[in-house]
């Protein structure tokens, strides 16, 4: 999971001078843009397979992502996930009987709602008699919600899914100690007086500690942002590179933020503040000033920064999807088709963040496309440093041929083709649903800048990954 | 020893002036080749030298000759010329303080390294030490001598000043700086114990002061890459040193700060000098002058001046290194560098899946030392009570490395997912080794033997452990002997160090050699004997335990006894050692030797320990033996009920050789002659093998550096001596053998020339 980097990283003062400065940088991204050839040849001229249904996404909505600690702190994760899901059923009308199921993705779960897809949905409206279960994979817990989505439609069993992801950031479950929890089962069980008065004797101050969620590994203790600076560093990345990406990343989200491209986002009328309608945490700075940050892991020493980081982010997603014929049924137009997806898994100490790598040659060649194919990359940006060490990984034959067993290296995606709206560094990453936002974002940048296959990518904890085929529909 | 380092030059545009932040890495890598060459090489890193130190060297524990290029170069630097790349070759330093013959040489050596190493300390341009890898003794000195430390946090980096294991003290500054920098109590336990400290507990100390964690792949090998960062980090403090946006100076914890005002107080100071003192006098018995002079040379050095402890630091050191114990040390460490080796060459087939049949303390011993190695290990029992016993024993084992960090509990569950307990032999027919630590009983193991081979595959080593019984019994109902060998563990597994290989006339080479591999793997120090009664370890322990008996039977109190033998530089004493292997045990092997050896190896009555194991004293395991053992309680006291026996049992003392010297000398010289007759009947290959032996397996005193380094160091014809009039008060027992008379005869031989 990424960092706790919010409060560091609001504290960067942000002045309009700044925004100036970065209104320039946009600028050379938008002119590599244009200058990409728009009509490419295509290895294969669709994804369709024989005698499997094709998966549509009608449409993909997301609540605004907010910086944890604002706007949302005082609502519970079901109630951000209830907004998303209204906001779906607004965008795309969808009777509310026809959907067959509900899947949402979420990493820190809260424990009154740990199945939070069910009372997201009852909350929304949505028929009592509509099945719901909740998916955890950490980073790429709604990317497991819609291929779950996408197994259930291609199998048979149904229809039409909704799949989504939520995550609050603000308020996380905090425990009381081991010690203390044992005690008060005891209690609950005591019967008499004297065995309670006993176990209460027992009772020492030490038990009041409480047990924070841990943003470590659970295997090998090590916290996600001290795993990436060791990555930058084992693959050289130094720390203005990391700085550059991130301003990129940033400027590039204010650009589609101010022109009006974020489509997936809708308005959330917060229960007793101002609607929100847009994401927060987009904060163009200055290189200068991110030069000033200190590590915040491998102190004094390390590259990884707060404003090289993603923020703790509140935040929810939903995505409508079906079979196409039903789709074209119902008079929809979809967006996209969901293809080939693989899940990969790798040594999560050294290798924690490297899921892109193994995972894109992976599905590409599932789907019998290569790199150049590709016409949108949207990658999950959890650090600037694991985005370009992922980079350098792809671009080694060295790191190919010693550890993916290749002959050769994957190749380097075209920087003008790369998460051109922006990524999770500026945009957020609410954990469970970054993965909609993601499909969303390539289906959407396919529409609007042509192209017909969008490649998506992700690193979760634990040392797994994903990537997924989406192709644009037919106009 | 080995290491790396480069030195660099920053140029200040406004001023002109040149300044040049240093910085050194070290590097030693952990092989345990004894003459190595040893690399110095510098480069420029931006404005910034860096030396590279890289000895694949084990142990370096002096800088000996590798000063001379080590000041070429730091000269190169100081003096701002830097020159192309130049290498050094140099042998080890510890064969350098072995072609000394005075002090005075030594002193020199020392007092060169002094020199040296205040040069750097007192360096106008800041001195980074990189380290990666073990730094101990001299590199550790260099180390500290430098402004600024920086370390791998892995497992390979360790920082220690093992010289008192060796017999010496640290010798080029080490006594007087250790001190100033982690402390006066932690340096003496430093230097006192010679223990490895870890990088990340180094930083808790002050000893270094920044981790560099280290890094996984990326474009180049990861232990590469690692190098390559940690130089790159200490290149950038050395900058920063350099341009003073760095201090040198560590926040001290409120804990060090109350220690550093306590050690302010001369009174505080006699009282840990004193009580230092105490605990080492206690627990070397004095028989160690090593750890006597360290004491004594800090205190010189922080009660009269650092110019008065230098001094004496060097003129201890040349005495040390001139002592019999060091030379018994020294050749210890070299034996056991010697007995880390496969001789027998690569097997032909790796050994990964290992089966072990007996979960008892020895088989789950022998599984806990092989999991943690990654071999799959099955271990199998007979009844399910026995097998859970031993599985809990391997899951203890590694729980306690998780209580000391020194494992994750993560580390801990896949690990011991290694192991796969059960009752039957399923999975046998993978197995490439398969150990039986069954009961020690001929037919058993027998049977055993018979039901594994029907089960296992062809290339499937048969390993028995067992303390005496004839390896060549055991296999003649073997359908394939030349699979057949003896492995013979020490107990307990995972802190013994020794493993004995015994062969047959009929075991292959290349079985010899798949034991071997398995035995390094799993950390052991190994030697390889030729099969006979009591093989090499057990049957030089058999006629002391004799003489043990006979002492008894003559009247002396055992407290006296183990007195007596631990004075002598026993670890254990000889009647508590009865009782920690096992009244029974010893019964047995007396038997069987007497057997096999006849008068030889009588002595003391056997009925002793027939009366002991029918009472039922056993020794600890029973709770009784000759003392009384009670859970929980450290203090022994003397078992009541052995008076009787031994009453019944006693004999006349005779007093020309009963004296407290006398009663020592017929215990190790019983050792020491058979010993060498091991040797002389071929059943050990090598006297160095024979003193590791002795000295890891059955505690003969580290000292005297084992039977053989005994006879060279004491002198052969004392020994003769000695047992000659032994002899003529008991007979045959004490009969010199002739490879012994033979080196009292001519003084020139010696087993180690």
């Amino acid at each position: 999971m990424t960092s706790i980097l919010t409060y560091t990283f609001k504290n960067l003062p942000s002045t309009s001078k700044w925004a100036l400065r970065f209104s320039v940088r946009p600028l050379s991204c938008s002119s590599q843009l244009r200058a990409t050839p728009a009509a490419q040849t295509k290895s294969k001229k669709t994804l369709a397979k024989p005698n499997i249904r094709n998966v549509v996404v009608v449409d993909g909505v997301r609540t605004p992502f907010l910086l944890s600690g604002t706007s949302y702190k005082d609502l519970m994760p079901h109630d951000v996930a209830r907004a998303a899901l209204l906001g779906l059923l607004h965008r795309t009308s969808v009777p509310k009987e026809v959907v067959d199921y509900i899947v949402f993705g979420t990493v820190i779960q809260e424990v009154k709602t740990s199945n939070v897809a069910r009372e997201a949905a009852l909350g929304a409206g949505f028929s009592d008699k509509t099945p719901a279960h909740t998916v955890t994979m950490a980073c790429i817990s709604a990317n497991q919600a819609m291929t779950t989505g996408v197994g259930l439609i291609a199998s048979g069993q149904c229809d039409v899914v909704v799949a989504g992801g939520v995550e609050l950031m603000s308020d996380v479950p905090i425990r009381h100690s081991r010690k203390m929890r044992k005690m008060l089962l005891d209690l609950n069980k005591a019967k008499t007086l004297g065995q309670r008065l006993s176990l209460l004797s027992k009772f020492r101050l030490n038990f009041l500690s409480p047990e924070l969620p841990a943003v470590a590994e659970f295997s090998t203790s090590e916290t996600m942002g001290h795993s990436a600076d060791r990555l930058a560093a084992a693959f050289a990345v130094s720390r203005t590179e990391q700085d550059e990406y991130a301003l990129r990343s940033h400027s590039l989200a204010k650009k589609a933020q101010d022109e009006g491209l974020l489509s997936d986002v809708v308005p959330f009328k917060v229960p007793g503040k101002d609607t929100v309608t847009k994401d927060n945490g987009i904060r163009p700075s200055s290189l200068e000033q991110m030069a000033k940050l200190k590590p915040a892991f491998i102190k004094p020493y390390g590259t990884v920064t707060a404003a090289n980081s993603s923020f703790l982010t509140d935040g929810a997603s939903a995505m409508l999807i079906m079979a196409e014929e039903k789709a074209l049924a119902m008079g929809y137009k979809p967006k996209a088709y969901l293809r080939d997806f693989v899940y990969v898994s790798q040594d999560p100490k050294d290798q924690l963040l490297l899921g892109p790598t193994y995972a894109t040659p992976k599905v590409l060649e599932k789907a019998g496309l290569t790199l150049n194919d590709v016409d949108a990359f949207e990658f999950h940006e959890a650090f600037s440093g694991q985005i370009l060490a992922n980079f350098k990984a792809m671009d080694s034959d060295w790191f190919a041929q010693n550890y993916m067993g290749r002959k050769t290296k994957v190749g380097l995606p075209p920087l003008e083709k790369f998460n051109t709206w922006g990524g999770s560094l500026s945009l957020g990453h609410p954990f469970g649903a970054t993965g909609c936002r993601l499909v969303m974002a390539a289906a959407n940048r396919l529409r609007k800048e042509g192209g017909q296959y969008g490649l998506v990518a992700a690193c979760a904890a634990g040392g797994q990954g994903h990537a997924m085929i989406v192709e644009a529909y037919p106009k | 020893m080995a290491s790396r380092a480069i030195g660099s030059f920053r140029r200040f545009p406004a001023s002109k002036t040149l300044r040049c932040p240093g910085y050194i890495c070290r590097n030693f890598a952990g092989s345990s080749a004894l003459l190595t060459r040893t690399h110095i090489n510098y480069g420029v890193k931006g404005d910034v030298a860096v030396v590279r130190i890289n000895s694949p060297n084990s142990k370096p524990t002096e800088i000996s000759k590798n000063q001379s290029e080590f000041v070429e170069v730091m000269n190169e630097i100081w003096a701002s010329e830097i020159r192309s790349k130049g290498e050094f070759n140099q042998s080890a330093d510890i064969n350098m303080l072995a072609a000394c013959k005075t002090n005075q040489e030594v002193t020199q050596i020392s007092q060169e390294g002094q020199r040296i190493f205040e040069k750097l300390e007192k360096s106008p341009k800041p001195i980074v030490a990189a380290i990666s890898g073990s730094c101990l003794g001299g590199g550790l000195e260099l180390a500290i001598s430098c402004q600024y430390r920086i370390a791998t946090k892995d497992k390979k980096t360790v920082l220690g000043s093992p010289e008192v294991l060796l017999g010496i003290l640290p010798g080029a500054g080490g006594t007087q700086r250790l001190p100033k920098m982690v402390g006066v109590p932690a340096a003496f336990d430093m230097m006192l114990t010679g223990r490895n400290i870890r990088a990340d507990r180094a930083k808790k100390m002050g000893l270094v002061d920044q981790l560099v964690e280290p890094l996984g792949p990326g474009l180049k090998p990861p232990e590469e890459r690692t190098i390559e960062y940690l130089e790159e980090v200490a290149v950038t403090f050395a900058k920063g040193l350099a341009d003073k946006k760095i201090s040198p100076k560590r926040d001290k914890g409120l804990v060090d700060k109350l220690t550093s005002v306590a050690m302010g107080i001369p009174f505080v100071r006699q009282q840990i000098y004193k009580k230092v003192e105490e605990k080492v006098r206690k627990q070397t018995k004095g028989l160690y002058p090593a750890p006597l002079k360290i004491i004594d040379v800090v205190k010189t050095g922080i009660e009269q001046g650092s110019d008065a402890g230098y001094l004496s630091e060097s003129q201890k050191f040349g005495e040390l290194a001139m002592t019999k114990e060091s030379k018994a040390l020294i050749g210890l460490y070299h034996g056991q560098v010697l007995c880390k080796k496969n001789k027998f060459g690569a097997p032909q087939k790796e050994v990964k899946h290992l089966a072990i049949l007996g979960a008892g303390l020895m088989g789950a011993g022998i599984a806990q030392v092989s999991v943690d190695k990654g071999l799959k290990t099955i271990l199998k029992d007979a009844t399910l009570a026995g097998l859970g016993r031993g599985q809990q024993q391997v899951f203890k084992g590694l729980n306690d490395k998780v209580k000391k960090k020194a494992l994750t509990s993560f580390e801990r569950d896949s690990i011991f997912s290694n192991l796969t307990g059960q009752l039957d032999y399923q999975g046998f027919e993978k197995a490439d080794m398969v150990i039986e630590a069954v009961f020690e009983d001929l037919s058993l193991k027998h049977r055993v033997l018979k039901e594994v081979e029907a089960v296992i595959p062809d290339h499937c080593v048969f390993a028995s452990n067992t303390s005496a019984l004839p390896i060549n019994e055991i296999s003649a109902v073997s359908k394939r002997p030349e699979k057949v060998i003896g492995m013979h563990y020490f107990s307990p597994v995972d802190k013994m160090q020794l493993l004995e290989i015994i062969t047959t006339e009929k075991t292959s080479k290349d079985t010899t050699a798949s034991a071997v591999a398995v035995g390094l793997k799993q950390g052991k120090v190994i030697i390889v004997v030729k099969d006979g009664p009591g093989f090499y370890t057990t049957r030089c322990l058999a006629p002391m335990m004799s003489e043990v008996i006979r002492i008894l039977q003559e009247g002396v109190d055992p407290k006296k006894l183990d007195s007596l033998t631990t004075s002598f530089g026993f670890p254990v004493g000889a009647a508590t050692l009865v009782d920690e292997v096992g009244v029974d045990v010893a019964r047995h092997v007396a038997e069987d030797l007497g057997k096999a050896f006849g008068e030889r190896f009588g002595g003391g009555s056997l009925d002793l320990l027939k009366q002991m194991v029918s009472k039922g004293f056993l020794g600890r395991k029973s709770g009784k033996g000759f003392y009384i053992y009670q859970e929980g309680v450290k203090s022994k006291n003397l078992n009541s009920d052995m008076d009787s026996i031994l009453a019944s049992l006693k004999i006349p003392p005779k007093s020309e050789v009963s004296s407290d010297e006398d009663i020592q000398y017929r215990l190790v010289t019983r050792f020491v002659n058979e010993a060498v007759m091991c040797l002389q009947e071929g059943i050990l290959a090598t006297p160095a093998e024979g003193d590791i032996g002795a000295v890891f397996g059955l505690g003969f005193p580290p000292c005297l550096g084992g039977p053989f380094r005994f006879v060279d160091l004491y002198g052969a014809q004392k020994i003769v001596d000695r047992l000659r009039k032994y002899e003529a008060a008991y007979g045959k027992q004490f009969t010199p053998c002739q490879l012994l008379v033979d080196h009292a005869n001519s003084p020139n031989k010696k087993f180690y020339q």
